[in-house]
């Protein structure tokens, strides 16, 4: 094609057009939001919040000896900065819950023998117990256990109780990596990213379903009708539940074909989990649609609750390596919840008393999700 | 007489603007009744009030007996209310989009009505095309047919016929005939004058009040306008001349003729002396509907200002 005259490129169409944006992105004030939200959100949460290193990991203490070495010990434990003694087990099978549930990282037994088999060389062990769900959060701090055994007793060790002989090390660190010996991140990642999926598809497409409503004018119509609003939302959500259980048992067949992603039980409490979370996820969705007016409106909205959920939820990085303030933002998110559970049931077997925080957490994010939803539905277009 | 629709002091504002103001009327049932008024005049915000769909501000009022207020639900049940917007799933089918309307309005013989309305309609032929893919004139009996699947006893219509052909659109005022011929109340919104004259009543609501009720006689009659109407070549290009006097209050080209009314017939004929001269020539008509139109508006809107 021959360029007719006048068709070179014109620098006042192209200002035409340029203004024309311009106007057009401050008259969207959510998207206007989006843009400078968005950025200052992912730099304050990834600056500040996300850390790769955590220190301070809430760690469970069972000492079965009272003895100047055992105390030692612990102290050199907790100046590595990465352990921080939250409890004081009595039992062993105290130990176990506060490991099985998540209360603790860690859990560190120093037996009744410890002494008696230091100053024979005769094998002492310390056993340091990690949750190693998340190979992140423990990897660096079981690696700075390994000076532990030469540092810990130097000063105890002098004089009368020096050993004239035997092993180099006065005692051995047993580090037993439970849930995940392997440290396979992908067993940890791969069911996380069941709440990230799941939150994606199901806030989104419920959000956007039901603004294209009000966006075509169809909501018009259904409004004129004698329809109630409970009606239209569990009518507009229920399809979506059958959504998310299908991508529920895609993920989980995938996890296990793919990944051998270990599924160790807790199938009542995951089922519940499941259920909630789609549940609450589809209510938010809707309330997201009650709030904006177009469908890009929705989806940016949408997207906006999915960054935090994928950052301060400790689907990426470790949820207790986040500062404090971080750790209270990330437990409002239901995503956090949600991992916890499908987590510990396919990873650790969690049985149902186990989840009930978490089960709890995500009943009351249902419950408020759909009381706002349905306070803020409107049966007119006022 | 049975009233049908029967609204005092209705009020609503959007933002801090008054949309409608202060406004009451009566209906009568199985009457046609066509609601007039330039663009923004409160139209679509009153059919909406009536249907429950906008919470008035202030005033009172029943429909079909029930409360606007705090029966909106029964008029919702008893009302078919077709938007200006056409607002029928456009993915779904001619057929699934009936079948809805009909399942949400809880009909029985459900197979059996959505049938019959795609037979009335001539639609059967069509019945699995996508309602997005029809043209605008089969959109607009298809959401007449939607709107009045539950046989309504009342029925809201937001300009209709908007963007539809001649032949479509006399189509579907039959169909509205045929409807309040059987006791259906009908409220219809509307720009097009002859469709105006084809509604029973008049109701013309300019700035959110209304200015003029009656037949399309009545208004006329009411208005006590007084209109010539001007021929020759050039005479149309008059008007901004003409409309420098103030006696003449409106001047608006008809094709090649022009239009000059105002309230006072003497003043007019002082006015037009200067321009009874050849190629020119005027003769006293009788004004039409869009004439007392054109002139309500231009009163309301000095009121407003």
């Amino acid at each position: 094609m021959t360029p007719q005259v006048g068709q070179a490129f014109s620098l006042d169409r192209m200002m035409a057009v340029l203004i024309k944006e311009f106007i057009q992105l401050t008259r969207d004030r959510v998207t206007y939001a989006m843009i400078l939200a968005v950025p200052v959100l992912q730099m304050l949460l990834f600056g500040y919040a996300v850390n790769g290193d955590p220190r301070h990991l809430p760690t469970a203490l069972l000492v079965q000896e009272n003895s100047a070495f055992a105390r030692s010990v612990v102290t050199s434990i907790a100046n590595t900065s990465y352990f921080h003694i939250t409890h004081q087990a009595r039992t062993p099978a105290e130990l176990d819950r506060l490991v099985r549930t998540g209360e603790v990282q860690f859990a560190i037994t120093i037996p009744g023998d410890f002494t008696r088999r230091v100053l024979r060389s005769d094998k002492a062990q310390i056993l340091i117990e990690a949750d190693a769900t998340d190979p992140t959060a423990t990897g660096s701090a079981l690696a700075a256990l390994a000076q532990l055994p030469r540092e810990a007793l130097r000063h105890e060790l002098t004089g009368a109780a020096a050993r004239p002989a035997g092993p180099a090390q006065p005692f051995e660190v047993v580090v037993h990596r439970r849930y995940n010996p392997e440290n396979v991140t992908s067993y940890n990642i791969v069911p996380g990213l069941l709440g990230i999926v799941l939150t994606l598809t199901l806030v989104m497409q419920t959000a956007i379903g039901v603004t294209r409503e009000q966006e075509r004018g169809t909501m018009e119509s259904l409004l004129a009708t004698p329809v109630q609003p409970l009606e239209v939302m569990i009518g507009k959500l229920a399809p979506f539940v059958i959504v998310g259980v299908l991508q529920t048992a895609v993920i989980l067949l995938v996890a296990k074909l793919l990944f051998d992603v270990p599924m160790s039980g807790g199938w009542l409490g995951f089922s519940l989990g499941v259920l909630l979370f789609i549940i609450g996820s589809l209510g938010l969705g809707f309330l997201i649609s009650t709030l904006t007016r177009t469908q890009l409106q929705a989806m940016q909205l949408s997207v906006f609750y999915l960054l935090p959920s994928i950052l301060l939820s400790g689907f990426l990085f470790p949820f207790r390596g986040m500062p404090e303030w971080a750790q209270a933002l990330g437990s409002i998110i239901p995503v956090t919840h949600f991992l916890r559970v499908v987590r510990g049931a396919l990873l650790k077997g969690q049985d149902l008393a186990d989840m009930m925080p978490s089960l709890l957490a995500l009943a009351v994010f249902v419950c408020a999700v759909a009381a706002l939803a349905l306070a803020r539905y409107r049966t007119t277009l006022d | 007489m049975t009233v049908a629709i029967d609204v005092q002091g209705l009020d609503k504002s959007f933002g801090g603007r008054r949309v409608v103001r202060d406004f009451a009327i009566q209906v009568e049932q199985g009457r046609i009744t066509g609601f007039l008024g330039p663009n923004g005049s409160g139209k679509t915000t009153t059919l909406r009030m009536l249907c429950g769909l906008l919470t008035p501000d202030g005033g009172s009022g029943t429909a079909l007996g029930f409360d606007i207020i705090s029966e909106s639900w029964e008029i919702k049940r008893r009302t078919g209310y077709m938007t200006q917007r056409f607002s029928l799933y456009e993915d779904l089918t001619v057929e699934e989009n009936l079948q809805f309307s009909a399942r949400i309005r809880g009909l029985d013989r459900r197979r059996e009505r959505v049938d019959s309305a795609l037979a009335d309609l001539g639609l059967a032929e069509r019945r699995k095309q996508l309602a997005g893919t029809l043209s605008g004139g089969w959109k607009q009996r298809l959401a007449l047919a939607v709107a009045t699947l539950h046989e309504p006893e009342l029925l809201l219509l937001d300009e209709p016929t908007a963007g539809v052909d001649p032949q479509a659109r006399r189509d579907f005022w039959d169909e509205i005939h045929v409807l309040a011929a059987r006791g259906l109340t009908v409220l219809v919104s509307t720009h097009y004058m002859d469709e105006a004259e084809r509604c029973h009543d008049i109701a013309y609501i300019a700035y959110g009040e209304l200015l003029a009720r009656g037949t399309a006689d009545e208004v006329i009659a009411g208005a006590k306008l007084s209109t010539w109407r001007g021929e020759g070549p050039g005479v149309d290009r008059l008007s901004n001349e003409l409309m420098k006097d103030p006696a003449i209050e409106m001047a608006a080209p008809f094709g090649l003729a022009l239009h000059v009314s105002g309230s006072d017939p003497q003043a007019i004929e002082r006015a037009l002396a200067p321009y009874r001269r050849p190629p020119f020539h005027w003769s006293r008509t009788e004004p039409t509907l869009e004439d007392v139109f054109i002139h309500l508006m231009g009163g309301a809107r000095d009121n407003f200002q």
